[in-house]
């Protein structure tokens, strides 16, 4: 069986005192100590202006890091396969929907409705780029960004046997308000977003192979040295993408492994560019 | 794309329990929709219920998944032998080499509206007996499936709305092709609740009525549930008779707006396309399509022009199954993948459900009658809010 090799050629970055991946990385290398600071969500600048007034949380962050990685890696976004993964929906949208479905009044806003769908950051994402290629929402729960990586490294090398375009990974999460916060106790949001490309480029910062055979470990997940960023990694599922990011900021060859099932981690191979 | 087998499916929707049923159905064009009595619900509209899912039981290690979607799903798989099917593949593969990718919309959000209206009266918290992972996240019906089979594999709810149980079959594609799995257990499970029933009512888009696609007179959808399951795996040289394949695969987004199509339906047609050119087919290959057609007035006639723009006008017959069991949301894709695997291997194309007066404006070939002919190769679409569109390309082997 073939290992499946990609380059990573752009990263987006955006959490709880992590303005973007220039500051994740100050903080990954050690250079800067980790900060919870609430996250701060820009306004989408690429929307309509209709859309943008009321862009909630998911809109926000998949916005933000998508167009961060994609400028990293210096391509435009229209032609891009794009995957979107998520453990959730928008946390105050359905906490919204539910409130009003058990009160008297259940007439709900459609455009609630229409943002409570888990492909929401996928529907913006391409109203916002014109990008018209495919582009999938997934989940897998706390495992949701290495579903989401093995699904865009697929998509990368499938998709390189016709032509060897990239592909865009953008993994987010948003927290619920109470009483759903205590039932699924998401701290804030959080995003991070990758451009993966089958070929080597001037942009790219490190490759990494899935071996088919090996792909699923029974291992511990790597963990991070600075508390702060491992309690996030511990407690947002998008967030435990951050091992990977702590590789490319290291550059050091090696095996990195990341959570996805409960019965399997996902192990990758890093290889510095 | 190298072809895909279909090796075992089932379907379990509006119109039966498992596949005899529902063929059955599809020939004498039987509808399983009824008037709304759904919990709570008080909405002038029908719906497409499935019949005994209250009764399911889930083992004692799996309670915390207990609501109607997991409920669904396990009397989904104990049909048409599935379940052994899977546990058969499993054992010759090995349970890591099994995929579980299934596609759902709303997965057990209904548990989560049922606590909100049994909040505690002072604290606002919600019922001790609430498990959100195990209901309401999306992955928790893949997650079910996945421990109900003893299967070890890679695993993801796919959730992209009405296209979610279609687009589940390339992602088992590419993991297949790319080596990371021998077997893929793939499909959709959505079931009733007040979310999606008072959702599209807030959009305009319930049909007072049975819903009639590509009638001159269509007046919104009846939403469904429905549970379908699918073992792909790599074809073997020598297939058996009555084999059905996955031929092609297209997908692709609207980037227009999040609740209506594209008016000209291109990205529609961009799918249609994109799945014939990876089955390496022509559009006159095509015997028949199993349109999206939820009787929406725009989504009818978006598929009508982009079907027409990639096949020609009145050349393919086609039809929605939508009148008879539904719009089954996230379940439909996979829902409709083994209508068609049954129309392929018992020569049927099913004539539309409740569409009496054809819009002259929509110029397709929609069957009002069930047609009996020998098909060979058929499309089928699944178009989703956010502009998420997906085709699919069945064949027989010979």
């Amino acid at each position: 069986m073939t290992a499946l090799s990609v380059f990573i050629n752009g990263v987006g970055l955006l959490g709880p005192g992590i303005a973007d991946w220039a500051q994740g990385q100050e903080q990954l290398a050690g250079r800067a100590p980790g900060q919870w600071l609430k996250t701060v969500l820009a306004a989408p600048a690429h929307l309509p202006p209709a859309e943008r007034r009321r862009a909630g949380a998911v809109i926000r962050v998949s916005q933000a890091v998508g167009f961060e990685a994609v400028a990293a890696a210096g391509i435009a976004p229209q032609g891009l396969v794009s995957v979107f993964t998520s453990s959730g929906g928008d946390g105050v949208n359905c906490h919204e929907i539910c409130s009003q479905l058990a009160s008297d009044d259940r007439l709900i806003s459609p455009t609630r409705f229409h943002n409570s769908v888990h492909n929401a950051a996928s529907g913006y994402w391409g109203i916002a780029t014109g990008a018209m290629a495919a582009s999938t929402a997934l989940c897998a729960f706390d495992g949701s960004f290495a579903a989401g990586l093995v699904e865009a490294i697929t998509q990368t090398v499938t998709q390189a046997v016709v032509q060897a375009e990239p592909v865009l990974l953008v993994a987010f999460d948003t927290d619920y308000p109470e009483p759903l916060r205590t039932c699924r106790p998401v701290p804030d949001t959080f995003g991070l977003a990758l451009v993966l490309s089958p070929v080597r480029t001037a942009h790219s910062l490190g490759q990494i192979t899935l071996h088919p055979a090996s792909y699923l470990s029974p291992g511990p997940a790597d963990v991070l040295v600075d508390a702060v960023l491992e309690a996030q990694r511990q407690r947002i599922p998008a967030a435990r993408g951050l091992p990977l990011l702590a590789a490319l900021v290291r550059q050091q060859a090696g095996m990195v492994r990341l959570d996805y099932l409960d019965d399997a981690r996902l192990e990758l191979e890093f290889t510095p560019c | 794309m190298q072809p895909l087998l279909l090796s075992h499916f089932t379907a379990t929707s509006a119109i039966g329990h498992g596949l005899a049923p529902a063929l059955d159905a599809l020939r004498a064009q039987r509808s399983g929709l009824t008037p709304c009595d759904f919990g709570s619900a008080v909405l002038d509209t029908w719906i497409g219920r499935v019949s005994g899912v209250d009764d399911e039981v889930l083992p004692a290690d799996l309670q915390a998944f207990d609501c109607r979607n997991n409920r669904l799903a396990q009397l989904a798989l104990r049909q048409d032998g599935f379940g052994a099917a899977v546990q058969a593949v499993a054992a010759r593969v090995g349970p890591r080499r099994v995929g579980v990718f299934l596609g759902t919309s709303t997965a057990g959000i209904l548990q989560t509206e049922l606590a909100y209206q049994h909040r505690d009266a002072t604290t606002g918290a919600l019922p001790a007996d609430f498990c959100y992972p195990q209901t309401h996240n999306p992955y928790s019906v893949a997650d079910f499936v996945r421990r109900s089979c003893a299967l070890t594999g890679p695993a993801m709810a796919v959730s992209t709305a009405c296209s979610s149980s279609a687009k589940v079959f390339a992602s088992a594609q590419r993991m297949l092709a790319a080596g990371l799995i021998d077997a893929a257990l793939v499909g959709g499970v959505d079931t009733l609740c007040l979310t999606t029933l008072y959702g599209f009512n807030s959009l305009g888009l319930l049909s007072g009525r049975p819903c009639r696609p590509f009638d001159a007179a269509r007046s919104g959808i009846s939403i469904g549930e429905g549970a379908a399951f699918v073992l792909l795996e790599r074809a073997p040289e020598v297939l058996p008779a009555h084999a059905v394949l996955l031929l092609g695969l297209g997908e692709s987004s609207d980037a227009h707006h999040m609740s209506s199509p594209h008016p000209e339906g291109l990205g529609a047609r961009m799918a249609m396309q994109q799945a014939l050119r990876s089955a390496g087919l022509e559009p006159g290959d095509i015997d028949y399509i199993n349109l999206h057609g939820t009787a929406t007035p725009s989504n009818d006639a978006a598929e009508g022009l982009a079907v027409q723009a990639v096949f020609g006008a009145r050349t393919t017959p086609c039809s929605s199954t939508k009148g008879a069991t539904g719009h089954t949301l996230g379940a439909a894709g996979g829902l409709e993948a083994v209508f068609c695997a049954l129309a392929l291997q018992h020569g049927l194309l099913p004539g539309g459900v409740h569409t009496e007066v054809l819009d002259a404006r929509l110029d397709v070939d929609y069957l009002l009658q069930t047609r009996t002919q020998r098909l060979r190769r058929v499309l089928s679409n699944s178009f989703g809010f956010g502009g998420t569109n997906c085709s699919l390309v069945l064949g027989t082997a010979q």
